[in-house]
């Protein structure tokens, strides 16, 4: 049941979650993602094919707003942290060539 | 081209609802204004903040969803779509894949007399991303997050359209299903109704479909037609040289009025869809359906037929007056007041229009009140006032919803119907124009005209025209 | 008097009868801290101006009538994941070190408007991900009864802070145990709360549908007082719950006469520490002896708990972490080329390793083919455990556990293996898969000195019956945290 986790695998998986992983740290996480599964493959010996995935614990549902504005003019509170601002915008690399 | 092809085409629609705040927070929609300025925590991602869904999203999606004959699901939930860019500031998409609020519905649409219904896979809710300006000069975009948030619709069709005239049939459709319903202004060019087209070809007769590609940043019906022309010759040329079309993402350059694959190492496509765990299911029963059911309009299709009928209008002006729901409500209401459907079908469609294009005005603009229109009209046929002082009262009844009995009583615009005052006129006008008197006597059916407006101007327009005429010949 | 060594009740009352003021408490505790951090190091950030200024406040309000409550005046601490307007909320995250938010938290709100005096932010496991509170950017805290060892986690600085007297309560957060565990490990009274009952607008999400804000204090009554400040039905929390029942201060009565007591035989296993076996044993007996009936029985699925917990809470955290991208607030890289490149490199740098790995995890078993076998599993199985525990809640009242297989490690040893010490979370976590309230309270020491905790573990909404047992105890015993 051993898992294998390919460095494509990794790699892939670092696309996904933006993370640039060192060669050790690729190797260590690959390690790390072959245990932690075999781990969770435990959980094939329980049988669950009459168990509906549980999301919520209580059964609450139809929880809403109504349709009135509550929010005034933030601007300067969204911008406070802004690591790069452009103006009244938030500033990033370029986005599309 | 040896071999015979047929496009096989699938919409992906989005529409912005016509909601007052944003789909998980109290932020407003209003359009334009200074970046950043209708944003709070929950919209822009900051940490600790919660989403709490806009119940008028729901009715308004509930509403296009029954409007469309889909399977209403009883019990919905809403999903995280997970992928990495800026205008995203969550960097995933509150959306809906596993329980969509709709699915399995379908549209009738009509091109070149023929009848034709393009099924409905399903159809969403989600959220709107926010805004990227892009700064050519020092390779950096700017990010306002004043839409981010919007609420949308995603209807996705089945691949039933074969043709750019049967996708333009299929969104007129929807437009107008929606746009009844009041659930969105789905303006193309402004992005409050947007469409994604899935294309692929295949020969004729074949029952496979072929690889398909998706065409994204269609802002017109004429982009849309263009970039289905081209993708279709692109799709066919490339199977004609015995190559394969690669399932990929492209987008359409307006300007270049052609397409480019979106293709990028870091774009995995793999969203990772998981129930989004900080909304609660959305559970729809009969009483919701209902209640939805009963505020739905006559649609547009319905009215089209009773208008010809019950009207006696032909079939192209039904089709302006029903362009609208707010216009065909106001031809309704008027008619139903003076029982003049084609007087009123002409009011609205010769100067209503006439003043909308020059104040740059949509059909939902329309302020004024079915009372007024039928008012004027009833003003008219009397001879209280004459149809050019007629039209200069509609342009207030246009702007400013006077009340035109009103108005002309205020600015004395009704006509002169006192005989001896108009004699004296007349005789005034007759004395002072000796020429243009002995022109008509010599035989000069023009020259009456002359008279006939001199008479008009000394009496400040407020004559009918007509007795003038009468008159004048008399009294000559 | 020791002023230091009151409760938060104790002080509260003598702040109201005017026998010490705001201002008094507020420096003695800052004076506790200035001593006691170099050696504890509970917080990451202590705003002394900002608390003294509060206590001036807070005291003319007193002295008006117009804060009357338990907590009015009593100086209290917050886990640096909890936003506070204007305050450095760093998550102990490096990607967060600079981050202040610009709303408050609706628990720390509730606080405020009780009266607290709001001292600082403490030191936890980065993103509350960890055991130990050695995860944090800033550096790991010291458990004060013994600084060799950790203080557990994730809400280490908060437990730490509440033991070392360096505040009179404190606000921690629980996603699989975060503020039992260090709870027991500190010798204080830590309680999670049924799913739902203090709003989690304002906590930074790590498992949204594991999280939980929760009171640690020094005895029980605190506990009560706390919880009663911040539990609330919040309209901006859609998994908020409304509760009949928000004043937890009645439940506070030395009686658990025919309180049905279970004990999962199948929690004393050979990963129990002997001692701690003993302790629990021996605390079950206290609440015996005073009409509980207690029964041994066994709980089932013990050992699926913790896969479960894993793919479930890595996957949302996965999730829930992708907003720190350089883009709108918080640390972003200095050199990148281009968007991608920014992302990775803003992570890569901000993130510490185990944060790393819980995204890695999380992100892999919600790609595409791999959804079905690992995550919905987890929710299948975390249906099995909640299914349990109702079976279990049918015979008891309360299940009584320890709150971990050992006492607080010591510091350094257990980073190396992360799969081992997520096995210390074996009796916390299953409490938050099914969304119960769990509540450690200290029941003795080991040879070392170091305390032990024992879990309480209640039906939903049954907080009452959990701080009523927990009462009992303490006032039998007489063991409190002073």
């Amino acid at each position: 049941m051993a898992n294998k986790i390919s460095d494509e695998t990794i790699e892939y998986v670092g696309i996904l979650a933006k993370l640039e992983l060192s060669e050790q740290e690729q190797q260590d996480a690959k390690a790390d993602m072959e245990k932690m599964l075999d781990y969770i493959d435990t959980l094939n010996e329980l049988d669950t094919s009459d168990v509906e995935p549980m999301s919520h614990v209580f059964p609450i549902n139809n929880v809403f707003r109504e349709d009135v504005v509550t929010n005034g003019n933030q601007m300067e509170e969204t911008l406070a942290n802004a690591p790069l601002r452009g103006g009244d915008c938030f500033k990033v690399p370029k986005t599309i060539g | 081209m040896s071999k015979q092809y047929e496009t096989v085409i699938g919409l992906e629609v989005h529409i912005e609802l016509a909601t007052k705040t944003k789909i998980f927070c109290g932020c407003s929609t209003e359009f334009g204004g200074a970046p950043n300025v209708h944003t709070c925590p929950v919209c822009t991602g900051m940490p600790g903040s919660l989403p709490v869904l806009n119940k008028q999203v729901v009715d308004h999606a509930l509403a296009i969803g029954l409007a469309t004959n889909c399977h209403i699901t009883r019990v919905c939930k809403f999903d995280r779509k997970n992928y990495f860019y800026p205008d995203n500031p969550q960097n995933y998409q509150i959306s809906q894949l596993y329980l969509p609020i709709a699915r399995d519905g379908w549209v009738e649409i009509e091109t070149g007399g023929v009848k034709k219904k393009v099924r409905i896979h399903e159809m969403h809710m989600e959220e709107d991303a926010g805004k990227l300006v892009h700064d050519e000069w020092d390779d950096t975009s700017l990010v306002d997050y004043n839409r981010s948030g919007v609420p949308l619709v995603e209807i996705v069709s089945e691949p039933d359209m074969r043709s750019a005239e049967e996708v333009i049939a299929y969104l007129e459709k929807l437009r107008h299903i929606v746009q009844y319903l009041g659930a969105s202004d789905c303006k193309l060019q402004e992005g409050s109704m947007r469409a994604d087209v899935n294309l692929s070809v295949r020969e004729i007769g074949s029952d496979a479909f072929g690889t398909r590609t998706e065409m994204k940043n269609l802002n017109s019906f004429k982009a849309i037609t263009h970039a289905i022309e081209g993708e279709r010759e692109r799709q066919i040329e490339l199977l004609e040289e015995g190559k394969q079309v690669v399932q990929e993402t492209r987008r359409w350059d307006d300007n270049k009025e052609s397409s480019h694959a979106m293709r990028s190492k870091e774009d995995a496509k793999d969203y990772r869809y998981f129930p989004e765990p900080d909304l609660v299911p959305v559970m729809i029963d009969d009483e919701w359906i209902a209640r939805v059911k009963a505020r739905e309009p006559e649609f547009r299709t319905a009215k089209l037929a009773r208008y010809q009928k019950e009207y006696g209008i032909s079939q192209v002006d039904a089709e302006i007056l029903t362009e609208s729901r707010n216009m065909a409500e106001l031809f309704e209401a008027a008619t139903a007041l003076c029982k003049k459907p084609k007087k009123v079908a002409n009011w609205l469609m010769v100067e209503t229009m006439r003043l909308m294009k020059e104040h740059d005005m949509e059909p939902q603009d329309l302020r004024f009140s079915p009372e007024n229109l039928a008012g004027l009209i009833e003003m008219t046929d009397k001879g209280t006032v004459n149809s050019s002082v007629a039209k200069e009262v509609f342009e207030h009844v246009f702007l400013e919803n006077v009340d035109p009995q009103a108005y002309v009583k205020e600015h004395g615009l009704a006509t002169v119907n006192d005989e001896d005052a108009l004699r004296k006129t007349l005789e005034e006008v007759i004395a002072a124009n000796p020429q243009a008197v002995a022109d008509y006597k010599g035989g000069k059916e023009k020259a009456l005209g002359a008279l006939v407006g001199q008479t008009m101007k000394a009496m400040k327009g407020k004559a009918n025209p007509g007795r003038i005429n009468e008159l004048l010949r008399e009294m000559l | 008097m020791d002023i230091l060594s009151l409760s938060a009740v104790e002080l509260g009352k003598k702040i109201k009868a005017g026998e010490i003021s705001a201002m008094e408490a507020t420096q003695a505790t800052l004076a506790q801290i200035e001593k006691e951090e170099p050696r504890i190091h509970g917080y990451v950030t202590v705003d002394a101006q900002g608390a003294l200024k509060q206590a001036e406040e807070i005291q003319g309000k007193i002295e008006r009538g117009e804060l009357t409550g338990p907590l009015a005046g009593v100086p209290a601490a917050i886990k640096d994941n909890i936003c506070i307007k204007g305050r450095l909320t760093t998550c102990s995250s490096k990607i967060l070190s600079n981050y202040k938010p610009t709303y408050t938290a609706e628990a720390v709100e509730h606080l405020q408007d009780a009266g607290a005096i709001i001292l600082g932010k403490t030191n936890m496991d980065e993103f509350a991900m960890g055991s130990t509170t050695e995860t944090s950017y800033f550096g790991p805290t010291m458990n004060p009864h013994n600084v060799g060892h950790v203080p557990g986690g994730s809400s280490g600085g908060s437990c730490a802070a509440v033991a070392a007297r360096e505040c009179y309560y404190s606000l921690g957060s629980d996603t699989g145990g975060s503020i039992r565990q260090p709870s027991s490990f500190c010798g204080v009274v830590g309680l999670k709360p049924t799913y739902g009952t203090v709003s989690r607008y304002g906590l930074v999400a790590y498992g949204s549908s594991l999280d939980q804000i929760g009171p640690i204090t020094k005895n029980v009554e605190d506990c009560a007082a706390v919880l009663t400040a911040i539990a609330s039905w919040d309209k901006k929390d859609s998994t908020s719950v409304k509760r009949e029942d928000y004043d937890f201060m009645g439940s506070l009565k030395a009686d658990v006469k025919g309180l049905r007591v279970g004990i999962p035989a199948d929690y004393f296993t050979e990963g129990l520490n002997k001692e701690v076996a003993e302790a629990i044993r021996a605390a079950a007996n206290v609440l015996k002896e005073q009409g509980a009936v207690v029964e041994e029985f066994n709980l089932s699925l013990v050992k699926y708990a913790i896969p479960a917990y894993y793919v479930i809470a890595s996957a949302e955290a996965s999730s829930n972490l992708e907003r720190f991208d350089g883009v709108k607030y918080g640390y972003r890289a200095k050199d990148y080329e281009g968007l991608h490149n920014m992302y990775k490199k803003t992570r890569s740098e901000g993130f510490g390793a185990e944060v790393k790995r819980r995204i890695m995890l999380g992100s892999f078993v919600l790609s595409s083919g791999y959804y079905d076998a690992y995550y919905l599993k987890a929710l299948r199985t975390k249906a099995l455990i909640k299914a349990a525990f109702d079976k279990a809640f049918e015979n008891y009242d309360i299940i009584l556990a320890p709150a971990a297989p050992t006492t607080a490690p010591e510091l350094g040893k257990s980073l190396g293996d992360p799969l081992k010490m997520y096995l210390s979370d074996i009796y916390t976590v299953s409490v938050n898969l099914a969304g119960l309230p769990g509540l450690s309270i200290p029941v003795g020491k080991d040879e070392k000195g170091l305390p032990i905790g024992m879990q309480l573990i209640g039906d939903h909404f049954q907080e009452k019956t959990l701080l009523r047992a927990a009462y009992t105890y303490e006032r039998v015993t007489g063991k409190e945290a002073r």
